[in-house]
This record gives C-alpha cells, structure tokens and sequence, in this order.
C-alpha cells in the first residue's frame, strides 16, 4: 500500500519548492489573504452553495419561502414516520423532568446541568451515548483565555468575520463570553487538555483567528470532551438515564402548545415508546450524511438532521441553513479513508497548500468556505488539481504535513496529530515525511432552528443546543467554534431546562395535531410523496442487491 | 448469490463474475461468504454485502471505537483485530464485528478521588488480578501498550496510564481478550480523568479570564460590536492586529484597549 508510483512522482514537485516555502513561513512571510471583496467573489464563483440548483424553496412549514439545500428540503417536504389518527397517546412509557433529545456533546452537557439543577434527565439517543459529531471533532476548542494578549472582543471579531458579519450577534455576545467558563468546567471534570508544566494550556491559531486561542488535545479534542462528559453522566446514573438506539422520530406537545415529549423509535425492535417530559433538549446535531450534492463527508453515522425534521414540523423557523460547511481537508486517497477529516490544526501548525507543481495558491489559514472554494477553483478553473488515482475525474491538492517537522521539530507531526499519524501508517504513508492528498468535504451544518442565547425557543419547554440551531455561526463556521459552541450552549440549554421544570406546574392533555396539520400542508401545497422523514440512517446498500431487497421500503428496515 | 460454503474456518472462497466490479474478492461475515471490493473497509464491505449497519458503526473515522472487529486468515491460528471501518479486507478473512462488550465499569465522584493506586483498586479490585499475559496490548487497534497501562495504574502511577491509554478508542477488544477479565478501558478512564483534575496544575490564565468576565469588564465593548453596524465590524475586522504564527506564548499585541 502507500502512494502510487505517480503520485510519488508528483510528490517531487512538492519536496522541490518545500524548502523555500519553510524558510519563507519562518521569516514571518505569508501568501496574500484574499481582501474581503475577493472573499466574496471567490465563494459566489465557486463554494457549492452557490451552484444552480443546490438549493431550493421550501413549500410548507414555518419558513415556507426559505430556500435550503435540496437534501434538506427533501426531509422538510416529507411525512412522518408515524400515523397521527393511529398513534395512542394514552400509552406512555417513560416520564421524566427533562428529555435530551442526541447524546453527543451538546446533549451530555445540557443533561449534566440540568441534573445539577436537580432535573431527573432521560438522553435518548439514535445510536450509542457518544456517536456524534463532537468525538470527531479533532483541532480544537477556541476560548480567549489569555488576557496579556486577547479578550472576548477579538474572539467576537473572528466569529462575526468569518460568519460574513451575519450572525446572530447575541447568540455571538454569548458564546465568546461564556467560552473561558466552558474550558473551565471541561478541565474541572478532569479533560486532558495539553498543557505546559505550570499548567498553562497550549493554544494554536485556527483559520480566521487573530490571536492563538485554540485549546487541545493531541488531534483528538472532541473525543476526549466526548468521552469525559459521557463518564460524567455515567458516574450520574441515578439521575441521568440513557436510551441508546433509541431517536426520536417526532414531538409531542400538550393542549396548551408546551412541548412535552417524544416518540421514540427503538431501531432494534422496531417499537415505538412515548416519552412524557417537562422540558425537551434538542441536540440532534448535525445533517452530514444527507450527503449535500453528493458530497462526501466528514459526519458520523447518524448524522441526518432528525431534530431538524421535527423541529420544523413542530413549528420552529430554521435559518443559515443555505449554508452548507465544506471542511477544505478531507482525505481522498487512500480509497479507504475518503472523506476522512483531516484536521484544521495542520494547516494551523503551518502545512501549506499546494497544485500538482508544488505551487502554493491559497493562504492556508482563510475561513473554511474561502479555503474550500479556493480548492475547488484550483481543480476545476485553474487546472492544477492532482488526479485521484483509480477515480475517473477526481482531484485533490497537497496538504504539504512534512513541512511542520520543518518548522517546529522533527517529531512534532506525530506528537501533535497521534491519531492521523497513526491512521495513514496503516496505509503505509507517513505524513511527517509526504503530504497528503485532500479536497474538500461535508462537514458542518452551519445553520438550523431559531433559538435564544439560554436555549429557549418560540414553543415554551423546547430547547435548542448545538449543531441543530442555527445563528451563532452564520454562513460559515470557523474551526474549534464547534466544540465551544456544544458546550456553551449545552450548557445554558441544560440550566434553561433545569429551571423550566420546576416552574412548570403539569403536562397537559399530550398532542400531535401539529403532526396532523403538516400532513395537511404538504397535501395542500401540491406534496405528493412517500418520503418518510427523519431517516434516521442512511443507507448504503449496493444498487445490485437493493434490487433484491423485496420487503424494505425507502430506508433498511422500515416495513 | 456467491458459491455456496462450507462453513469451515479453513475455507477458501470461489470468486463470481456476477457484478460489475472487476476486484470482488471473497470474504466471510460471521462465517458466511461475501464477495466484495478488494479496496473496500470492512464497514464498507458489510454494507456493500447488504447489511444495513445499526451495531458496530459510529464515526465511520476510527475514533469512536464502535466497530470493533476480530478476524483470522486461512493458514494460521492468530485472531487479528481491527476497527472495522479502518481495515481493508483482505481475501478469504473470516470475521465478526463486536459491537459491545459488558466490561465492569465503576461508579464514582470525581473530586473525591485521590490519585494512587489504592484508589483505582479500591474502585476495581480486579485489576490486581492482571497475570501480565501481555494479551490486552496485542489486541489493541489502536496499538497501544495496554498492559503498560495497566501497570503504571496498579503501581500507582495515574499520570502515565494517564499518558499512556490517551489514544484510547473505548472499543473494547482488551476487555473481550482479557483472562483476568479487567475493563481495562474504564480504568484508563479514571485514570485519565484523575489525572486532568487532581495532577496536572490547573490553568490559572482561565480562572483569570473568568474573572474579568465576572466583573464585566467587556460587557461595554461588546455590546459597542453588538450594536455596530456591518461596516464598523467590517472595519474593525480588517483592522485587528493579527499574532504572528512564530510568536512566543508571551506576544502581547499594540493596542491594549479591549484586552
């Protein structure tokens, strides 16, 4: 395994301009960062989103009018997985204070608080408590911790910058505030975030950032937060129950229009229960795996915007989600890896992108969008891209690695990126002596339903937290804004539904009338359809034996 | 359908020609015959056989450690492991995914643990009975000296199991492997979170950001950007003095006003 012998060959181009390259970075010089107005330009030239026909209007729903992208649209314009004239509402099998809907980061935080807040919490959870996206999240986590040098006034700057200064900027205010807190407590729970001996935490640049605030640990910061909160709940069992395999497919509301539970669906036996709360988290995450324009993607395997879907239908708007994040570095060689994240702190620690002749021909730290376009126009418009070897059509540029042994120490590429030092050895590459061959990847869903700095929602008891709202971000992410952004808001949404709980006297009669007007709204703007929605998984099956696979409609096992 | 099998741990696959893809090679999921892309992973290869995954698939990026899967070649006797979505098939393995294990995992209140080895005793006793059979590190997709680990834990020495386990994926294949039957990754765990609250000195720069924040010194400024318009941040934006790449920890920027 390894490199092919051409891509070898290419890689010479690479080796040859390396060395000026290094003594360049070291000298302080940087390739020119695009001005704002050509930022502009390159994203309407050539990020996805601004594809004809990548997004369209949606018909029915709070934000009817709204244009999203297709794949999304798909799941709003279609019907629920459960009958409301047939569902017993009567029959209810589990109560609790507070129902977190997703058990990824955003989720586990929330339940933690709300806990605190002395909250009896079920998580229900489509696969396993920490399938998500936040244990892949791998550079970073941005807070502005050091004052000698930066404040929560440049980390708003950078988050409005890279948003395209269309972000909710309350939502923004929060987030950068509450950021030095939300290290803080991840660190008190015992998260190993790499530090000096004195304890004071390393911090890195990220792209978009003008003062190094990106914590971490090792290339693996989302899992080692993931992993800490899921321990922490755990210790909690008491009080803070699980239910994995479990997603919820649709929300209940009571005759007064509070929100006050869910359907959930049990993927292994195909049951459907009822869940009774007084307060509803959603934490659903992200909608990577709707594959957008058929774009790989970084996500995990249950990322496909269920929260969204029954949000919606319950009534919440949703914004930014035009806005699709492609992650400039995503693996496409190997086969096997393709679409595997490679992280932003590569590029941070100061690797460089380059074209099949070893030129660079984009700054390495622009916002993610300006990257990715940048990529995609060095392919497609400018010709220089690099072939994938075995896929017709297909290129990459290099994502130059050997140079941060370079720059910072030979060595330092597998101490600071163990994990994907680790993954490309098994392919027989190593990436602290040969580049890596990328483009970009789906990775983020920027946008999603409307919520509040505390996690409070236009339908009393529903609250909002992480990747499924959409505002704090804008059009574009900047990375290690994930992560804080899940524990952030996580947080608040956990502490709002902590104290919701106890002021809310009783749950009245439970409903899905809302479920029952969609239906209506579908059938009376001309939707005719036998989509189901979520999907819940996506589906892979080869075409040949799908055709086979007499008994299952739409997705896997739905009968 | 591929030829039909014996069901045989030394049996060698017949390849069809029935698809389009030229590279099929065979392989045996849970000891029945598949045949599939020879680039594929084995997550891939299951979902291309026609499983739809809802065990044994998570990341899809090696991280998450829910696909966990041992597999052997004809000609030898050694049980391999791997992450099912980070192993490329090879021709004629014989595998199973293990997507759960039910390896002891204790309860506890982290701030009250103190960090040496009676604590981590105290809460798995079974770690005593670690025969040092060096099983769990071979068994590690993740190639980490597992029993070393275990080792430092049992002599008391947290930071480095600490140090040690950080790559560790929770797949669970050292616990499945284990003879003294230890959850050796719910250990490291402990371990690990141990380390990060009671050893390493805290970070005081963040309990000092905090406590500016608390006495509301950028609340003025920040409610300054949040009521600017576009072009002022735009402005602003464009203005921000950047910190070098190659600057020292102690870089402290011109302009001191809103620090």
């Amino acid at each position: 395994m390894g490199y092919t012998p051409d891509l070898l060959e290419l890689i010479k181009q690479v080796e040859k301009t390396r060395q000026i390259r290094v003594a360049r970075k070291k000298a302080g010089e940087e390739f020119p960062a695009l001005t704002l107005d050509q930022r502009k330009i390159r994203l309407e030239k050539y990020h996805p989103d601004y594809r004809a026909g990548a997004l369209r209007e949606l018909k029915v729903g709070p934000s009817k009018g709204y244009t999203v992208a297709q794949e999304i649209a798909d799941q709003f314009e279609a019907k629920s997985r459960i009958d409301p004239d047939k569902i017993n509402l009567n029959e209810v099998h589990y109560e609790t204070d507070v129902l977190v809907i997703g058990g990824g980061g955003a989720g586990t935080a929330a339940a933690l608080i709300a806990e605190e807040a002395g909250a009896k919490v079920i998580i229900a959870t489509k696969l396993r408590h920490g399938d998500a996206n936040t244990m892949m999240a791998e550079g970073g986590i941005q807070a502005a911790t050091k004052s000698w040098k930066d404040s929560p006034y440049y980390h708003y700057l950078d988050v409005m910058g890279g948003g395209h200064f269309e972000n909710d900027p309350f939502l923004v205010k929060t987030m950068v505030s509450e950021a030095p807190k939300a290290i803080g407590w991840l660190e008190s729970l015992g998260c190993m975030f790499n530090k000096w001996p004195d304890g004071k935490m390393f911090t890195l640049h990220g792209a978009g950032t003008c003062r190094k605030r990106m914590h971490y640990a090792g290339d693996m910061t989302g899992a080692e937060i993931m992993r800490t909160l899921r321990d922490e709940a755990r210790n909690r069992i008491k009080n803070i129950g699980v239910l994995e395999f479990a997603p919820a497919v649709e929300l209940l509301l009571d005759e007064k229009g509070f929100c006050s539970g869910a359907v959930l669906y049990n993927l292994e036996t195909e049951e459907y229960f009822l869940v009774k709360a007084k307060a509803i988290v959603m934490a659903t995450g992200g909608s990577g795996r709707l594959h957008m324009q058929k774009f790989m993607t970084t996500n995990h395997y249950g990322a496909t915007g269920d929260g969204l879907v029954i949000g919606y239908r319950m009534g919440i708007k949703v914004r930014f989600l035009h806005a699709t994040q492609y992650h400039p570095t995503g693996a496409v060689f190997p086969e096997q890896s393709e679409g595997l994240l490679i992280t932003e702190k590569v590029r941070g620690a100061g690797a460089n992108l380059v074209n099949i002749d070893g030129e660079q021909f984009v700054f390495e730290r622009e916002p993610r969008d300006i990257e990715s376009s940048s990529i995609i126009r060095e392919c497609e418009k400018v010709g220089k891209g690099i072939p994938v070897p075995g896929q017709k059509g297909k290129f990459g540029v290099w994502l130059d690695s050997p140079m941060i042994d370079m720059l910072e120490g030979t060595g330092t590429v597998e101490r600071e990126f163990p994990a994907k030092f680790i993954l490309f050895k098994r392919y027989g590459i190593d990436i602290s002596k040969l580049p890596m061959l990328i483009y970009p990847t789906l990775h983020y869903q920027n946008g999603g339903l409307e919520y509040k700095s505390d996690g409070y929602t236009t339908v009393p008891g529903f609250f909002v937290a992480g990747e499924v709202g959409g505002g704090v971000h804008g059009a574009n992410r900047l990375m290690g804004n994930s992560l804080l952004d899940i524990t952030v808001f996580g947080r608040l949404a956990g502490e709002s539904a902590g104290k919701f709980v106890k002021e809310r006297s009783d749950i009245g009669k439970l409903s899905v009338d809302h479920v029952r007007q969609y239906h209506k709204e579908l059938e009376a703007a001309g939707i005719v359809t036998d989509r189901v929605s979520p999907m819940v998984l996506p589906d892979y099956t080869n075409l040949e034996v799908k055709k086979r696979q007499l008994t299952t409609t739409y997705v896997g096992s739905l009968r | 359908m591929p030829a039909v099998a014996q069901q045989s741990t030394e049996q060698i696959g017949t390849l069809n020609d029935a698809s389009v893809r030229t590279d099929l090679i065979p392989i045996f999921i849970m000891g029945k015959q598949y045949d599939v892309p020879s680039t594929l992973t084995i997550q891939k290869a299951f979902e291309y056989a026609g499983y739809q995954l809802i065990r044994g698939c998570g990341c899809r990026g090696g991280i998450c450690g829910a696909c966990a899967t041992v597999y052997r070649l004809p000609g030898t006797a050694k049980i391999n492991v791997g992450l099912a979505c980070q192993t490329v098939v090879q021709p004629n393995m014989y595998l199973t995914m293990i997507p759960f294990f039910p390896a002891n995992r204790a309860i506890y209140d982290l701030d009250d643990l103190k960090p040496d080895a009676q604590t981590v005793l105290k809460y798995y006793p079974e770690l005593a009975k670690c025969m040092g059979c060096n099983t769990c590190t071979k068994s590690c997709p993740m190639e980490i000296p597992v029993m070393e680990y275990i080792s430092a834990a049992l002599r008391g020495d947290i930071e480095q199991a600490a140090e040690i386990s950080m790559s560790c994926v929770m797949c669970g294949i050292c616990a499945a492997r284990c003879p003294a039957e230890l959850g050796q990754y719910n250990i490291a765990i402990m371990c690990r979170r141990i380390t990060g609250k009671h050893i390493k000195p805290r970070a005081e720069h963040v309990r000092e950001m905090i406590e500016r924040i608390n006495t509301g010194r950028y609340e003025e400024p920040l409610n300054k950007l949040v009521n600017s318009d576009i072009e002022t941040l735009r402005k602003l934006y464009v203005e921000r003095q950047m910190e070098p790449h190659n600057a020292p920890e102690e870089w402290t920027p011109d302009k001191k006003d809103y620090l």
